[in-house]
């Protein structure tokens, strides 16, 4: 079996319906006993206080944000080489949860900044560059709405996506490229020394799970639609000239 | 049960509450979109007999 039979639409739609439930389930599973965890069952932190609960959803929204993008740029790198419909659709279907995600990051990020830093906003490198990729994500679903064929507004988007891209690896690795900022490093880290606390470590990894499962979720679901809303316009179009 | 969240009350739940609400309000846009293009859908595939049989 290949991975390119997905590629087509009734074969993603059989097996998406059938994948949705259990990933529907293990989202709720996964974000549900990791916020609760996170939120009343983790001290505070000995500098930063009970605003260290913020990391539950900070953290991982941030990096779904940049992991959105980075999927958004697989799919339509797939469609601008083999042409696949489904994959333009993934992505089309993917950038408004990408987007929220970069929201929730600003956002909440913002309200952690604030009573640490003294200011809700820097011109930091990352915070920054995450900014510059909400407007990319907002200028992606602007073209996908503004171009009336949809093959020419998946080309259009994919090179916007390939261009953003460099937004997406900035806002990952500006902390490391740039020195001066007020962010710190990653919170996640395989040297033990610039982890987070073991007792902040396993809710911020099941937040982490919950958080890509909640994105699969509404992908799957959101490309779905597109499919849908696709056949609903052939149809009306073969009525039309019928 | 609330845990003590100090002078940082309104930072930590103003974080949790915005996240909730736009992850609910996508996860609401998402569903109604998916209710609105599939109902539309199932109307023209019973009036033109073309069936997807997508599942």
């Amino acid at each position: 079996m290949s991975i390119w039979e997905y590629a087509n639409p009734k074969k993603f739609m059989q097996t998406s319906a059938w994948a949705l439930p259990w990933v529907l389930g293990a989202t709720v599973l996964c974000l549900g006993v990791g916020l609760v965890w996170g939120f009343f069952f983790t001290p505070d932190d000995y500098k930063q206080g009970s605003t260290v609960k913020i990391i539950y959803i900070h953290v991982p929204a941030a990096m779904m944000a940049i992991n959105a993008w980075v999927m958004m740029l697989a799919a339509s790198l797939i469609w601008i080489v083999r042409r696949h419909h489904v994959s333009a659709l993934a992505a089309k279907a993917a950038a408004p949860v990408g987007l929220t995600f970069t929201l929730i990051a600003l956002v909440t990020g913002a309200f952690w900044g604030q009573p640490m830093w003294g200011t809700w906003w820097a011109w930091d490198p990352r915070l920054t560059s995450f900014l510059i990729l909400g407007l990319f994500y907002l200028g992606y679903i602007a073209l996908w709405s503004a171009v009336d064929n949809p093959d020419t507004a998946a080309d259009l988007t994919g090179v916007l996506c390939i261009v953003g891209s460099v937004f997406a690896v900035l806002s990952r690795y500006a902390v490391n490229f740039w020195s001066q900022g007020l962010h710190q490093g990653a919170s996640l880290s395989l040297d033990k020394k610039e982890n987070v606390s073991d007792v902040f470590w396993l809710p911020l990894v099941i937040c982490i799970a919950g958080f890509v499962l909640l994105f699969l979720t509404l992908v799957l679901m959101r490309t779905r639609t597109e499919i849908r809303a696709r056949r609903l316009a052939a149809l009306l179009a073969r009525e039309r000239l019928a | 049960m609330m845990p003590d969240l100090g002078k940082y009350a309104f930072a930590v739940l103003a974080s949790y509450g915005l996240s909730i609400a736009l992850i609910a309000g996508l996860l609401a846009l998402s569903f109604w979109q998916r209710l609105r293009v599939k109902r539309a859908l199932d109307e023209v595939e019973a009036r033109t007999g073309r069936g997807t049989g997508d599942g």
